[in-house]
């Protein structure tokens, strides 16, 4: 089980760091990213397992966007199931 | 991996267009609940309902979380009333309350299926259930009802036409401190369907296997936005663009139902492929319209543009969904629609031209506040004429107008929520009432001899 977590928001020092660390926190691992910082948006995909989580997914997915919100960034954590439906036939 | 450019649209459909699930539906047969003796009956009633259903709203919201999709109402049809109610001979307002109370200790929003199929006449526990609609609905909260009067294969029943009249009237009346609330609760249908996931006119039928979850879709602003981008296309790239937007809002769709279906241990039944409307802004039918080309809904071409706009919907969705179902179409009710209200404000919309909409679209004349002193045989009419296109044309009509008890045009009934507000629109004041008082039964329409 995988999911998509997603930061969108102004570019500044550290973001990978602290939504990395969080995701340690909730035992997710990270195993893709892709940013792009287009005109100061900062733009970054995760793709994280989600099959070992230490707790439950909307703790994981709560814990992000209180994240989210104390750096000015919306983090979104779905999973990867509705990305996949809803672009492949 | 996924695409950016992919995962940032399903983000923004979500976020900023109102893409959401507008309804989870569980459907329960009551069939094996049946008994003479009223209360046991409404005992089992409550039982079935709170076991079938208890962990329904949970499963939604965990949903909801992983998917980071709003599922919008979590809901419960059930089997007509009135064929269990009949064996008890008595008043079915208990069964009412059961249903009411069964609603609230599950968490759900809305239950349906206080209901009758009358098309072709009245059996045993009909008339006592149509006529205990008005107190039914005005003594609990969550019970929504319908009836069917009419289908292309039995015509029409004219005289439940006319009983429909007077109960919708009444309906108001006894709730007219609550905005005439009580007829927002009712509809009246031809053709109606068995699987239906949307209120108010929900239930389970009969041919339906035992417990299933049926999911209706949503996400006018969607597909708005999407014709946004193309404001110079022709019409043929519209309705492309509306198959295209549709099939990714189907596949969410699919995708909650499955999940659902999964989880609480239930068959997954189908997909209702609709554009359901909500008061708020950027969630209207009546702009995608508008963004078509009309300077605003309710004007000429209005009918034309949302035959393609309901038939694109359709064809998007079908490749979406292992299962269609439900009503399937673009609805347009005017007091859940910011654009329908503005139009009917406005007097572009009348009732006249929602009704040769309706003949395009699903369902009918929806959410339609009417003057408050509009006769119970001018309702019947209204529910005639609109069985009457639902028959013809091989579609699913529906009436639910709102007679707004005291007040005239130019005022408005408020209900806030989902349910939004509507203006008092004009009706035709001559009588149909001979017409309607022969009572009797429109005689099914040909459907051979095309040429």
């Amino acid at each position: 089980m995988r999911a998509v977590v997603t930061v969108i928001g102004k570019d500044a020092v550290g973001i990978l760091a602290k939504v990395s660390t969080k995701c340690a926190e909730h035992n997710a691992n990270v195993m893709e990213v892709t940013q792009s910082v287009l005109q100061e948006l900062f733009a970054m995909i995760m793709l994280v397992d989600i099959s070992k989580l230490s707790g439950d997914f909307a703790s994981l997915a709560d814990d992000l966007a209180a994240l989210g919100d104390s750096m000015g960034l919306k983090i979104h954590t779905m999973h990867e199931d509705i990305f996949n439906c809803m672009h492949h036939i | 991996m996924l695409n950016t450019y992919d995962v940032l649209e399903t983000i923004r459909m979500i976020q900023e267009e109102c893409l959401d699930i507008r309804t989870i539906t569980m459907g329960i047969s009551l069939l094996d609940c049946i008994d003479a003796d009223i209360d046991k009956a409404c005992e089992k009633v409550y039982n079935k309902i709170t076991e079938k259903a208890a962990r329904l709203v949970e499963v939604g919201e965990q949903i909801e979380k992983e998917f980071g999709i709003p599922i919008i109402n979590k809901r419960i049809s059930v089997t007509p009333i009135a064929i269990v109610s009949a064996a008890c001979h008595c008043s079915p307002v208990p069964f009412a309350k059961a249903m009411d109370r069964a609603a609230k200790a599950v968490g759900v929003n809305l239950i349906g299926g206080y209901s009758a199929l009358v098309q072709k006449g009245f059996s045993a526990g009909d008339t006592e259930l149509i006529e205990s609609i008005p107190e039914a609905l005005a003594c609990t909260e969550r019970v929504c009802s319908s009836v069917n009067v009419g289908s292309t294969k039995a015509g029409i029943n004219l005289d439940a036409c006319k009983l429909m009249g007077r109960i919708v009237r009444e309906c108001a009346e006894k709730t007219v401190d609550h905005a005439c609330f009580g007829a927002a609760k009712l509809v009246v249908f031809c053709n109606s369907v068995e699987d239906n996931p949307f209120m108010a006119g929900a239930y389970h039928g009969v041919g339906e296997p035992d417990c299933m979850i049926n999911v209706g879709v949503s996400g006018p602003g969607v597909v708005r936005a999407a014709l946004k981008k193309y404001p110079d296309a022709d019409i043929t790239q519209i309705a492309d663009v509306i198959k295209k937007i549709s099939y990714k809002i189907t596949r969410v769709g699919q995708l909650v139902g499955v999940t659902a279906s999964k989880r609480l241990g239930v068959p997954f039944g189908i997909v209702d492929l609709s554009l359901a409307p909500t008061p708020a802004v950027g969630d209207s039918v009546a702009h995608i319209l508008e963004e078509i080309g009309l300077e605003r809904c309710g004007t000429h071409g209005t009918t034309a543009a949302l035959a393609l706009l309901n038939d694109a919907v359709k064809k998007g969705g079908v490749m979406a969904c292992s299962r269609i179902g439900g009503l399937s179409g673009a609805f347009i009710p005017v007091s859940e629609d910011a654009g329908m209200i503005d139009a009917a404000k406005a007097g572009t919309l009348s009732i006249e031209k929602l009704e040769a909409m309706t003949a395009v679209c699903s369902v009918g004349l929806d959410m339609i506040v009417i003057p408050g002193d509009t006769s119970a045989d001018t309702i019947a009419a209204i529910i005639a004429d609109e069985a009457a296109i639902g028959m013809v044309n091989t579609k699913t009509t529906a009436v639910r107008v709102i007679p707004a008890i005291g007040k005239k045009i130019g005022e408005e009934l408020d209900w806030g929520g989902l349910f939004g507000c509507g203006p008092v629109m004009p009706v035709r004041k001559e009588s149909p009432s001979k017409f309607i008082g022969r009572g009797g039964q429109i005689p099914a329409p040909l459907h051979s001899l095309k040429n």
